[in-house]
């Protein structure tokens, strides 16, 4: 087990199996709400779901209009479990401020600001996110099941 | 680092202004912290991007603002929404969606937004001058705003932009600051020929390499032609702010904030310098095709919305072309429009069969049905978000290889303009 110093984008917390993305992911047009598929044509890993992921990736990309896409996710239920990105985007972590204002849910985003330790992230199989304003970490869980 | 409130921003989140208020208050505080404002700043005018259906969730949040008594505290202008209001004949989707897109528009209205429905509010009469604070949203805008007029703005989403709208404020980060706004990229535009260097295409291609390179760093670009029109750098912009996070290009000779190179970078070395040439450029072009130069089922224009020169253009280029042998059409903001119905110039385009869509954009909601073969466009961003969007597949090329192609039913290519591979 690891523990990675984050920055809190969004609150909450969550554990679960990592989705590393090779490539940024702009949520609107390369995430299809309703199912959780990554639908960009472009992404290496078109047809991924995220759902229930705890989903990793470089940076945000794109259109703004990834925060709607990112909070009827998380209305619907096909949302990440938390995000962790390597550079903060303010993009993402709206979506998911804007779903606990309307839904309650909470879907950490935090930023590992540190190349070596976003590397150590998007190598993980499992991960954990505590974020809260001020003090966020990410857990590395090399045992099965956490 | 901790964020610093006004005594008004305190007395908005207590509620001083209603619940509405102290909600966008809330949400604007904690997406500020998580973008590590120590402040925050007066804006004089807000785009919102949130008119767009994009589930139930867009209109959950609009309709508790509204009903929570908020309403928009600058002049505001809207973004697309998912229906042409204008032409709704044009626009496919079932009832249901039609009605919660419909009842979406009406919420932002309600929130005291104005009605213009355009993604290029800077087509408007009445813009953001140079070094004006304002909060907007729409990713070509964004760059637009930020690059062309010199205005200063974050990236704003959905949601935010309406924060700040109903708040009147925004986080003083970013782009909004000096530091923000320095060149960290450097892009050296190299032995690209003047026609291909000025056309919309050749710029929306570079637009393209510029986002993938960029992130959300600042580019600045060198070597290009100077005094580049609105509509190149509307294209190139759009184009970068599609592949990459990028809300900020400065072009030397051309943008009010990069004089010189120099100046752009603040007096600092750049962190990374980039070369690019037509070779590049003309690779950028393959890659935004998914599509070769065979046969096409449709041209789109006009994304983001043309201007009244573009307009022109398509027209003229139209009318050169002779009949279209396959359906043409631009997108284009209803104050354009309104301009070409005043002189018949909209009656033209009609006649020379282009469809004119308002108020909406033909890559975010069904318009273009039905269509088997690829659909050739002028524009990166189409090239970029159709094939995910719609499930077409798309050849991007030039305004005059579009209307050259629409007329012929196939892929037409300027192998002169782009160059040999």
């Amino acid at each position: 087990m690891r523990l990675l110093a984050a920055r809190c984008l969004a609150e909450g917390e969550a554990a679960g199996p990592a989705l590393a993305l090779a490539e940024p992911l702009s949520l609107w047009g390369g995430l299809d709400p309703s199912s959780g598929v990554v639908i960009d044509e472009h992404h290496p890993q078109r047809g991924a779901v995220v759902t229930g992921r705890i989903l990793v990736m470089r940076s945000g990309r794109g259109s703004s209009s990834s925060s709607s896409v990112l909070a009827e996710a998380v209305r619907v239920g096909t949302a990440p479990a938390a995000i962790v990105l390597h550079e903060a985007d303010a993009i993402v972590a709206i979506g998911a401020i804007v779903a606990r204002e309307l839904y309650g849910s909470a879907l950490p985003v935090v930023a590992l600001e540190e190349p070596e330790a976003y590397a150590a992230a998007s190598a993980a199989e499992r991960l954990a996110v505590r974020a809260a304003m001020g003090t966020a970490t990410v857990v590395i869980d090399g045992a099965a099941g956490g | 680092m901790t964020l610093e409130l006004s005594r008004a921003d305190r007395a908005r989140l207590g509620g001083e202004g209603g619940p509405g208020v102290a909600r966008a208050m809330r949400i604007l505080v904690a997406a500020a912290e998580a973008m590590g404002a120590t402040r925050l700043l007066d804006i004089t005018r807000a785009h919102l991007d949130g008119c767009l259906y994009h589930g139930r969730a867009s209109l959950d949040f609009v309709e508790r603002l509204v009903a929570e008594g908020a309403r928009v505290l600058v002049p505001t202008t809207l973004n697309v929404g998912s229906l042409d209001l204008l032409h709704p004949e044009l626009v496919r989707l079932d009832p249901a969606t039609a009605e919660a897109a419909r009842r979406l528009m009406d919420a932002y209205v309600a929130l005291g937004a104005r009605p213009t429905w355009t993604c290029a509010p800077y087509l408007l009469e009445d813009r953001p001058a140079l070094g004006e604070q304002v909060a907007w949203a729409e990713s070509n805008a964004i760059v637009f705003a930020n690059s062309v007029l010199g205005a200063r703005t974050e990236r704003y989403g959905d949601f935010l932009d309406a924060c700040c709208a109903v708040t009147g404020r925004a986080p003083a980060v970013g782009l909004h600051t000096d530091e923000g706004r320095r060149a960290r990229l450097l892009v050296r535009v190299r032995g690209v020929p003047e026609p291909l260097a000025r056309s919309t295409a050749g710029l929306a291609a570079l637009g393209h390499l510029l986002g993938r390179a960029a992130g959300h760093e600042v580019p600045v670009v060198d070597g290009l032609p100077t005094a580049l029109g609105e509509d190149g750098l509307k294209a190139l912009g759009a184009a970068a702010a599609s592949s990459g996070a990028v809300g900020l290009v400065h072009v030397v000779g051309s943008t009010p904030e990069a004089p010189s190179v120099e100046a752009a970078l603040g007096g600092r070395p750049p962190l990374r310098e980039l070369s690019i040439g037509p070779a590049e450029l003309r690779r950028a072009r393959d890659e935004l095709s998914t599509a070769g130069d065979g046969r096409i089922g449709a041209v789109s224009l006009g994304t983001p919305h043309a201007s009244e020169r573009e307009l022109d253009r398509i027209l003229e280029l139209a009318r050169h072309v002779g009949s279209l042998a396959v359906p043409c059409f631009v997108n284009t903001g209803r104050s354009t429009l309104a301009r070409l119905e005043a002189d018949g110039r909209a009656g033209a385009l009609r006649s020379a069969g282009i469809t004119v869509v308002t108020d909406t954009c033909t890559y975010v909601t069904p318009i273009l049905q039905g269509i088997e073969q690829p659909v050739m466009t002028d524009s990166a961003k189409w090239a970029w978000y159709a094939p995910g969007n719609l499930g077409v597949r798309v050849v991007f090329g030039t305004t005059e290889e579009c209307l050259r192609s629409a007329a012929a039913g196939r892929a037409w290519r300027d192998e002169a303009l782009w160059g040999t591979a």
